[in-house]
């Protein structure tokens, strides 16, 4: 560090050369387009001028206010479910498979993670349409004579959210589970403790915290997520994303899509701090 | 006892690999299917769909436009991304926590959120819809990942190179260019494969802010209109095939870092 004390006085422009680019970049089309979001959710969609009608409507028309329940509740299922099937199959991963297999088990278990939300949603489609691979090998093996309604409902937005969730918290918990190093199990046998005590009193919550970060993690890209709602869900019940595009699509009002982007964004930022909070009591 | 649980650990981690395989293999099998319809009994094997997404001149058009949305973008996000985390490195800037965090904020706001406000200035700027727009939010969504990435691989190591090259009489921009670049190669190749791979998959920021120009997963989206089509699951497959060679350029640049 000393070095650069000495150095000619041109060095000293050399920094701010270096990083202006990015941050101006950042401030340019990152922070000012969240100022015109702001400024736009606060005007009136015919003849401009400021109203707080935007916001107020969110509050006041059911079939808003509706979208972000939809919304909060399709998150917490996908999140739930995510995580019990997510942590049994890190943990196999982690503790059963030989050393040497675990890159490839686990580079297998995400590869579908890198395809398009398009096309995964596309496909679970595919394997929920009436005359699709599920209801054909149902119908096939004489459980049901009538294929299910499994597309266009809830249960196919879910199913679509928990194929990408279940890959995202194998990669997290399988790393958590990773890191915790041989001696806390080690001195938890030595103290005699069967593996069934040893996995719920040290291993599990020492891997809380990843849990959380995890989960957290999954609510924030499930509770944005437009794809995966639109094409597996339908038009049958509206989820927040849903609902902004709809704004913008079908009657080209800005300022009321702002205001719902802006509301679905503070849903987020206090879940943040809610989760952010319990981390702390968690580590302590 | 340790006997039933690796039978049960096998049969649960069968059933999740099956789960998460299920619509892979659904697309990639259908999208071979000799007739109209991507629904089983399976009739193929025939390439005949593949041959439709090759000469429907809007998707292959759509093709290149996201090859070029992808690799333009991603190349000013690992360029911008890889001076700042140079400048942050190397020297002493006050407020450079914050600076730093305001670079990586992106990364908390969701895709549809960054496309919508970019939507509302561009619209307020009289800027129209174009594959330069869609292009200007992928460097957005790019650039914190690839300052990350790169930001984290800058060790002292490094900086006792720079300073054995500038005591030797280098000027800056020999430094730059012929001991940090090769030195940072394998970061910079990580973060451009990674942003490659994350641009041509993006599907919202396209779809906003595009409009006849448009990129493969918005159009794919429109094909999506007309229902259930092996084309739509050939040109999945290609999309996927894709993404799974960008993923493991990104793999390999990172492995070799770590054997280096």
């Amino acid at each position: 560090m000393s070095s650069s004390a000495n150095n000619p006085l041109p060095r000293a422009a050399l920094p701010w050369a270096l990083v202006t680019p990015a941050l101006g970049w950042t401030l340019l089309f990152f922070v000012l387009p969240f100022v015109a979001m702001g400024l736009s959710s606060l005007t009136a969609h015919e003849g401009g001028g400021f109203t707080l009608s935007n916001y107020s409507q969110f509050f006041t028309n059911p079939s808003y206010w509706q979208a972000m329940v939809n919304s909060l509740q399709v998150t917490a299922i996908v999140t739930v479910i995510s995580v019990l099937l997510a942590y049994p199959f890190a943990w196999i991963l982690a503790e059963q498979v030989p050393e040497r297999w675990q890159r490839l088990a686990l580079m297998l278990a995400v590869l579908p993670f890198w395809t398009s939300y398009v096309v995964r949603s596309y496909s679970w489609l595919l394997v929920l349409a009436q005359n699709g691979v599920v209801n054909r090998a149902l119908t096939g093996s004489g459980l049901i004579s009538e294929p299910l309604q499994l597309a266009n409902t809830r249960f196919a937005t879910v199913t679509g959210f928990v194929h990408f969730f279940v890959m995202l918290l194998t990669l997290t918990i399988f790393a958590n589970l990773k890191q915790l190093s041989p001696s806390y199990r080690k001195a938890a046998a030595d103290l005699g403790a069967g593996p069934v005590r040893t996995f719920l009193h040290v291993v599990l919550p020492l891997t809380l915290p990843g849990i959380m970060v995890g989960a957290f993690l999954t609510f924030v890209l499930c509770i944005g997520d437009y794809i995966t709602p639109q094409i597996l869900g339908g038009n049958n019940e509206l989820l927040m994303p849903q609902l902004v595009m709809m704004q913008i699509g079908r009657r080209g009002d800005f300022p009321l899509a702002s205001a719902l982007s802006i509301i679905l964004m503070a849903v987020v930022t206090i879940a943040y701090l809610a989760c952010a909070r319990w981390l702390k009591i968690e580590r302590a | 006892m340790s006997r039933i649980v690796r039978v049960i650990s096998w049969l649960y981690a069968i059933a999740v690999y099956g789960f998460i395989f299920l619509p892979v293999v659904v697309l990639v099998l259908f999208s071979l299917q000799a007739t109209s319809f991507p629904i089983p009994p399976f009739t193929g094997p025939s390439l005949r769909w593949y041959d439709a997404v090759l000469s429907d001149t809007r998707l292959t058009s759509a093709l290149v436009n996201s090859l070029l949305v992808a690799s333009i973008s991603s190349l000013a996000a690992a360029t911008l991304g890889f001076l700042s985390a140079w400048g942050f490195a190397r020297f002493v800037l006050p407020g450079s926590g914050l600076l730093r965090g305001l670079i990586t904020l992106p990364l908390t706001v969701s895709y549809l959120i960054i496309g919508m406000g970019l939507l509302v200035l561009f619209n307020w700027a009289g800027l129209p819809k174009s594959l330069l727009a869609a292009g200007i939010g992928h460097v957005v969504i790019n650039l914190p990942l690839c300052f990350a990435i790169i930001y984290s691989q800058m060790g002292d190591h490094q900086i006792n190179i720079e300073r054995a090259a500038r005591d030797l009489g280098a000027p800056e921009w020999k430094v730059l260019l012929l001991i940090t670049v090769p030195v940072m190669a394998p970061a910079i190749f990580a973060g451009f494969f990674l942003s490659m791979t994350f641009s041509w998959d993006e599907f919202v920021i396209s779809f906003l802010l595009t409009r006849f120009d448009t990129t493969l997963p918005v159009e794919i989206w429109n094909l999506l209109r007309s229902g259930l089509n092996p084309k739509t699951n050939a040109v999945g497959s290609l999309v996927f095939a894709v993404s799974i060679v960008l993923v493991v350029l990104f793999e390999l640049t990172l492995l070799r870092r770590r054997k280096a």
